[in-house]
């Protein structure tokens, strides 16, 4: 398949790629799909709405603020992170419905159980350049907590 | 479909092993056969659960070469990945084919070789069970899933994270307990008088969970054989029947309503018990993925043994322990016994069968036997569930 024809390809199915959602965190935007059907926000990419799964879905820029629904502190990293180690995986209920999850800047020793429920706020993102077996680099979302 | 019968099972020790994959599950396999009275040209396929094969040994096609490993080819052979809960959709697999009437005796079961790729490496490939794209960069591990749904009961149930660590430890003391006293362990002989204060004070891996609140990584392989129910009798005096199962699959954690109540999980048991025409208050013993021991109190919640927030106070009341409302993990699970991952679906009806023949080890063994067990085996972060229910009786 070339060029002209992949691309019609992607058109019909894929709204929003990977790629297009990650290079978006990458320049400090939240992408995510609007559902013609039920008006539901769909972050991070799908083909489908998540919440109805129907497929008339459009572009849209989210806010970036939501709730810190629960984190953790990770001493023991996988292969690949360890120069990360410690941090802070988070999952963030958006204010506009979907959570994603991310990392979350914090104090690591001052991370404790009090932070769930704060208002959070999308300030960055983080790239892991991948190992042999990512297919590639990849982005997620940085959060920092709002004071 | 017609009703299926476990009739013979084999279990190799769990733990850190010089054998290969290859190795390890034909020395279950043979083993399951031999209980069965059976010849393996008896058996029509083969349906085995492995995780990671590739990584752990460069193998893909595991299955294959063990049927050719066993000299059974060229009967179907096939490989089931569901990560930790790989065994368990094997078995599920099986009984399908043998319920349909397709074959009439298989063999099943899995293997892994995990402890041979270091921690490091292999706290990645597991957290390869997470979603690639948008887990992946974060640099989430397992207990960094579980240790977020820790937070999350906390906050759900308003349970101080310091009370909820001391309630959580209690099942990694039961199943210590439990496991110390299994001769195919990892633990045997080890760790069987932990303190909750162990436990708390053992060093963490992903706040708020510590090294003691984790299984360890394994090696190891179980594999059962299974014939139609109503030639089981030709083969055993006390065939163990699987009288249900069900399967569920999760996707990415930020997809999921709450990291609490996985519906992947809560699908899959209701499934299991309608399948099986029973309820949670027929079971009389449980094996249950505690790859944390908050994952315990989650899984004993989902599958409807308790109200949900209720299994922590419960499990620090002895109510999961012999003697209680529903002992849970006798055989040491995943935290005691080990969790060769591919393998740990099919060393969960092992242990339920060795129960249900009185033969579990001793102080582990429920008196009088039980009639009705039920596994539960999670893959994943709540990507792949799978139950088997198992009785005495068709
Ligand atoms: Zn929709």
């Amino acid at each position: 398949m070339v060029g002209k024809e992949q691309e019609e390809m992607e058109k019909g199915y894929t709204v929003l790629t990977y790629a297009e959602y990650e290079e978006g965190l990458r320049n400090g935007r939240l992408l995510g799909l609007r559902c013609a059907s039920c008006g539901g926000i769909t972050c991070h990419p799908m083909p489908v709405c998540q919440w109805c799964g129907r497929r008339v879905l459009k572009r849209i820029e989210l806010s970036g603020e939501g709730e810190l629904t629960t984190f953790t502190v990770i001493r023991v990293p996988s292969e690949g992170f360890e120069e990360d180690a410690p941090y802070i995986p988070c999952l963030v209920k958006t204010k506009e419905g979907p959570c994603v999850v991310g990392r979350l800047d914090y104090n690591t020793e001052n991370a404790m159980q009090e932070l769930i429920g704060k208002q959070v706020k999308m300030k960055g993102s983080y790239t892991y350049e991948g190992d042999k077996y990512s297919g590639g680099a990849h982005t997620c979302p940085v959060f920092g907590v709002v004071e | 479909m017609r009703r299926i019968a476990i009739i013979g099972i084999g279990h190799t020790k769990f733990g850190r092993a010089s054998k290969t994959s290859l190795e390890l599950f034909s020395e279950a396999a043979l083993e399951a056969i031999d209980d069965a009275g059976v010849e393996l040209k008896d058996t029509e396929a083969l349906f085995q659960g492995a995780a990671l094969p590739g990584f752990e040994e460069g193998q893909v096609m595991p299955a294959v070469f063990s049927a050719a490993e066993l000299n059974m080819c060229p009967i179907p052979a096939t490989r089931y990945e569901g990560a930790c809960a790989s065994a368990s959709i094997a078995i599920r697999e099986a009984a399908m084919w043998v319920g349909s009437g397709e074959y009439d005796m298989v063999l099943a079961g899995g293997v892994e070789k995990a402890s041979s790729m270091g921690t490091l490496f292999a706290t990645r490939t597991f957290a390869m069970a997470c979603h690639a794209p948008t887990e992946g960069p974060v640099g989430l591990t397992f207990p960094g899933v579980f240790a977020m749904a820790a937070r999350r009961y906390s906050k759900n149930y308003d349970i101080p994270i310091d009370k909820l660590r001391e309630k959580m430890a209690h099942v990694s003391v039961k199943n210590h307990k439990h496991g110390a006293l299994n001769p195919l362990a990892q633990f045997y002989k080890k760790l069987g008088d932990l303190k909750v204060e162990d436990v708390i004070n053992s060093r963490y891996v992903a706040d708020p969970l510590t090294l003691l609140d984790c299984c360890p990584f394994s090696d190891g392989a179980a594999a059962v054989v299974l014939c139609a129910a109503e030639e089981a009798k030709k083969y055993t005096d006390d065939p163990v029947y699987i009288l249900g199962t069900g399967q569920g699959s999760g996707g990415p954690l930020s997809k999921m309503e709450d990291l609490t109540k996985p519906v992947s999980r809560i699908n899959s048991a209701r499934m299991a018990f309608k399948h099986a025409g029973l309820s949670p208050s027929d079971i009389d013993v449980l094996e249950l993925h505690d790859c944390f021991t908050i994952a315990e109190l989650i899984a004993l919640e989902s599958m409807g043994f308790f109200g949900w927030g209720e299994a922590a106070d419960a499990t620090a009341d002895g109510q999961t322990d012999l003697g209680g409302k529903i002992p849970v993990n006798m055989s040491g699970g995943l935290i005691g016994k080990g969790h060769p991952i591919g393998a740990t679906g099919a060393s969960q009806v092992y242990w339920l069968v060795k129960q249900m023949r009185g033969e579990a080890p001793k102080d582990n063994q429920i008196n009088p036997v039980p009639e009705y067990g039920m596994t539960d085996t999670l893959g994943g972060d709540f990507g792949t569930l799978c139950h088997i229910i198992v009785g005495r009786t068709k």
